[in-house]
């Protein structure tokens, strides 16, 4: 399991373009688990509603978990994808 | 006269005939003991006609309206592909209900979870859950979407309208939107900003079908649909309507033309904005450049000092997204009329002529070496340059330029890219730094006059003081001197300089800007192709510095 926190910049948080784009990005790590926790409440990246649901705004902190057989990769992968969008 | 008000979402306003639009809703029966398999593969097909109806909606939106536009709709697939939007369906065809029902339950499920977020911007989204269920349900019963069924142009008219169904509408046959429902956030609100549609969201109940076949205007700005105009009232819509006509046709004469003199001088044409937000404004209206991007804006909304990445961000957006083309972004000029509480400055007599701008950044070290750094960061993205306001003497220029040189070695050593050949200025707003401006030429890269306070200074007239009146004025041939010395002062050092007062909108003085060799104008976006026009007009060899003597 890959795993790494995050700080939210993006003034309007998670909201519905990233959270699709976020889908997108992780497309090619199918076999590979993806999700965002808030708090005590996580979404997978596949789960777009939920995910939007988390109500992830700026300045709260995620953390991103992979797990699979693509971790080390899909981690890497949304770490760029959160700095460079969120 | 009869006026309804809602809420303006996209400006303009336009007259025409309410069209009041129909959504061929058909109606969900709820069935037990559908056949599990087939109601599956119908839902299979469904949900693959929807998917690829979205994908050719994000290329016509991508056409008609940008990539922004375009994200919509690949979102909307991307609904199609939610686990749990998916499994709630499945769920119940499991139980035996058929496909239909299934698909508007799990819709409404979701939809309802975003309606009851707390985030305006989140309620909103539940439209687009609705938007995406509705097409799969319509493609499950092979329903048909509706269309303007009107010989001319009208104003679309409708209870609410998805965004799927602003984009497939015929834009040809659309004047403006008027809706009972929806909000400033919706993507109905945000597509017609984008195609520059006038609209007006949340009517209410009383804007009903039976206007439906009525003339009325659409005002966007004031979010109103007037009926019946008075005299007075109907002067004053024309006045608008006029006014935007004019508008409309200097954008279709003007946009991708040169910013050139009949005789060949050229005029850098550039726009001020105070965030990100504003670029779009600049881009639609063709400005090559911006030639004052205020960085207040990160501080004034701040309850804290933002931070180095914060800053990297927007500097860095604005940089990309203008491609290329020249950003000067001027550090921070607060102090005077532009007050932060965490800076906790003194209260100062005299504000206008106290601790402010360069002297708050020269004062507080860190303060400035945060924003040089966000600034020389973003300046690997674009044509980034750096301007300093407020300065009156050499030695603020120096130490200025000597906190960049450290800022470079700084990222040079974390092995951070940045151009290091960034263009550094001033603004030239103060007596002082006009009777130098030999001098400070010799320093800089390039200058641009602030006008605004440049007129304070230069005839002691407070800018915030209203009763002055006649005594201030920016036309003053003192004010016009003083620039004609920077414009000398800035060539005879063969730097290039510029305007980003209000004086530079102001056509009365574009052949004097031209007789002294102006090279660049930065105008309020708006003011751009008014502006391009008159120089296209214009002769700069015939243009005399008359207005220089009293």
């Amino acid at each position: 399991m890959k795993q790494f926190s995050y700080v939210i910049q993006d003034p309007l948080g998670i909201h519905a373009r990233p959270a699709g784009a976020l889908g997108k990005a992780a497309k090619p790590f199918a076999g590979t688990v993806i999700s965002v926790a808030k708090g005590d409440k996580s979404a997978k990246v596949t789960q777009l509603m939920k995910l939007m649901g988390l109500g992830v705004k700026a300045g709260d902190t995620v953390t991103v978990t992979a797990e699979g057989p693509d971790e080390q990769a899909a981690a890497a992968a949304m770490e760029q994808f959160f700095k460079e969008n969120l | 006269m009869k006026i309804m008000q809602g809420q303006g979402v996209s400006k303009g306003i336009e007259h025409g005939t309410i069209y009041f639009y129909h959504r061929c809703a058909a109606k969900v029966e709820k069935r037990t003991g559908a056949h599990r398999q087939e109601e599956e593969a119908r839902l299979e097909r469904a949900k693959e006609r929807s998917a690829r109806q979205l994908g050719e909606m994000a290329e016509k939106a991508r056409a008609e309206a940008g990539d922004e536009a375009a994200v919509l709709f690949e979102t909307h697939a991307m609904f199609l592909e939610d686990e749990d939007y998916l499994a709630a369906m499945d769920e119940l065809l499991e139980q035996g209900f058929n496909a239909e029902y299934a698909v508007q339950q799990a819709g409404e499920k979701f939809a309802s979870m975003l309606a009851s977020m707390e985030d305006s911007y989140m309620q909103a989204r539940a439209a687009d859950v609705r938007d995406v269920t509705g097409r799969i349900l319509n493609n499950l019963m092979g329903v048909v979407e509706g269309g303007i069924h009107a010989d001319g142009p009208v104003i679309l008219a409708a209870e609410d309208l998805a965004p799927s169904e602003t984009i497939q509408l015929d834009k040809s046959k659309i004047l403006a939107i008027a809706t009972q429902k929806g909000s400033g956030n919706s993507h109905t609100a945000i597509l017609a900003r984008t195609m520059g549609i006038p609209a007006v969201c949340g009517l209410g109940e009383e804007f009903n079908e039976d206007f439906h076949g009525r003339q009325a205007y659409i005002v966007g700005e004031t979010g109103q649909v007037i009926l019946e105009p008075d005299g007075e009232m109907l002067a004053s819509l024309e006045a608008r309507r006029a006014k935007q006509e004019e508008t409309r046709e200097l954008m279709r004469t003007m946009v991708g033309q040169e910013d050139v003199t009949l005789d060949g001088k050229q005029v850098h044409v550039y726009c001020n904005i105070g965030s990100p937000e504003d670029v779009a404004s600049v881009l639609a209206n063709d400005g090559q450049g911006i030639g004052l991007f205020r960085s207040e804006f990160l501080y004034l909304a701040a309850q804290d000092y933002p931070t180095e990445e914060e800053q990297f961000r927007a500097y860095k957006e604005v940089a990309a997204a203008m491609q290329g083309k020249r950003v000067i972004i001027r550090t921070l000029d607060i102090g005077a009329d532009k007050q932060v509480d965490y800076f906790h400055l003194h209260k100062e007599e005299n504000p206008a002529m106290g601790v402010r701008a360069i002297r708050i950044c020269l004062n507080r070290p860190q303060v400035f070496r945060t924003q040089l750094r966000a600034l020389y960061r973003a300046s690997a993205y674009g044509k980034v340059a750096i301007m300093f306001p407020m300065i009156a003497s050499v030695w603020e220029v120096k130490e200025c330029r000597r906190a960049c040189q450290r800022v470079m070695d700084e990222l040079t050593a974390e092995g951070i890219p940045f151009n290091p050949d960034t263009e550094l200025g001033i603004m030239i707003e103060t007596p002082a730094a006009v009777l130098i401006a030999d001098e400070l030429a010799q320093l800089v890269d390039f200058f641009s006059v602030g006008t605004n306070d440049l007129t304070q200074y230069t005839l002691a007239c407070d800018r915030q003081c209203n009763d002055l009146g006649k005594f201030f004025d920016p036309h003053h041939p003192a004010l016009l001197r003083a620039l004609k010395m920077t414009a000398d002062a800035a060539h005879q050092a063969g730097i290039w300089v510029g305007i980003c007062g209000e004086l530079a909108a102001d056509l009365s003085l574009l052949p004097t800007f031209l007789a002294m060799g102006i090279d660049e104008l930065s105008v309020t976006p708006t003011a751009v192709l008014p502006l391009r026009a008159a120089i296209r007009k214009s002769i700069a060899k015939t243009c005399t510095l008359e207005r220089l003597n009293s």
